[in-house]
């Protein structure tokens, strides 16, 4: 079985609807039209780097939920980033990968390994406490609020195929406005909930 | 010439702590590991996170940087080389603050970086340069007292800044 992203997204975004999110590439787009919120942060810059700045979020804002949607030909580019957010084990991140088994912007050319590599098995032996599998909508519901509750670093892989396609908005994920919302909007929040 | 001075690496350590850095970030480099890494590494004022990639901590850095916690990034010259790509991207595109602190390894005793027969060694400082990104070379002891200062105009200005350290401190 495999679900929708754009469904597994929308479900994440009814369970998540305040929480600070770096979405990547196909995900992000998605995600932007989905949850639109001054707490996701687009600007990754570099592909692979999703993780990376999301643990350097999750470092300076200890109080606040961090997930990131990474992407699996992203991932793969960070690999390294598992045993590192495993080895500083931060309680507020929660590591998703959508995994359709092709690098979706660049052309849907196949990623290596394709759709066979268990990436949840690679984040647990990397140091992850908990790792989930879904590859189905209803599974995906019905373990959602475990996965979000508790304590983290948290791992899952979502097995996904396209759905709505969203637009492509790679003006918004670069523009310094989207930046300094985020910052804005950030600071805001720590200054609501002082660490 | 460069000089043939020695370099403290708990003055460095100061200027880092002047500078308001909270995070160290690191791959172990042979030129800063003994005077600097592992002083840092039991220091209680700093948080270290070690990483597997120079990258990474460009963008653990960058993630910082919007809450405005102050990180340094510590590598050696070979992993500037091989974060070339997050550099560009969080350094030039979007202008962050991010703090580099690179050793120069194999850099010839009294040479200056531009002199090195090391390639790796030879085009940092070109390649900085190419990407006007600021930098400051310790060479000796009296080139460590502005690093705070340095540290805090770079946040100020929100823009990149890399130290090169040609010596390994004691």
């Amino acid at each position: 079985m495999t679900m929708r992203r754009d469904e597994a997204l929308r479900l994440l975004a009814a369970h998540c609807p305040d929480e600070i999110v770096v979405p990547v590439f196909q995900s992000a787009f998605d995600w932007m039209k989905i949850r639109p919120h001054e707490l996701n942060y687009l600007c990754i810059g570099a592909m692979g780097q999703a993780s990376s700045h999301a643990l350097g979020l999750a470092l300076g804002c200890t109080d606040q939920k961090v997930l990131v949607l990474d992407g699996d030909g992203s991932l793969l580019m960070n690999l390294g980033s598992l045993i590192t957010i495993g080895s500083c084990a931060p309680e507020n991140l929660w590591h998703f990968v959508l995994n359709n088994g092709i690098y979706e912007v660049n052309g849907d050319f196949p990623i290596p390994g394709g759709r066979e590599t268990d990436f949840s098995s690679i984040a647990t032996a990397a140091g992850f406490p908990r790792s989930y599998n879904f590859d189905d909508i209803e599974e995906f519901r019905k373990g959602l609020p475990e996965v979000l509750a508790g304590s983290g670093p948290v791992f899952v892989c979502l097995k996904v195929i396209c759905g709505e396609h969203y637009p492509r908005n790679y003006e918004t994920i670069h523009d310094a406005r989207q930046r300094a919302s985020f910052k804005s909007a950030l600071m805001a929040r720590l200054s609501t909930f002082p660490s | 010439m460069f000089s043939g001075n020695t370099i403290n690496g708990s003055s460095i350590v100061s200027e880092l702590k002047e500078a308001r850095i909270r995070f160290v970030i690191a791959l172990p480099d042979i030129v800063t590991c003994d005077g600097l890494l592992w002083p840092l590494s039991r220091d209680p004022d700093f948080q270290l996170i070690t990483v597997c990639k120079e990258d990474e901590g460009v963008s653990i850095c960058s993630g910082l940087s919007y809450s405005e916690n102050r990180a340094v990034v510590m590598m050696q010259h070979t992993g500037f080389l091989d974060s070339i790509n997050s550099i560009r991207a969080m350094g030039m595109d979007y202008q962050l603050p991010i703090i580099m602190l690179v050793g120069l390894q194999g850099l010839e005793p009294d040479f200056s970086p531009n002199e090195s027969s090391q390639n790796g060694v030879r085009i940092i400082v070109p390649m900085l340069e190419l990407m006007q990104i600021d930098f400051h070379i310790l060479d000796k002891q009296s080139d460590v007292s502005s690093i705070s200062d340095l540290i805090d105009s770079a946040y100020k200005k929100s823009s990149p800044y890399v130290f090169l350290v040609t010596r390994s401190p004691v």
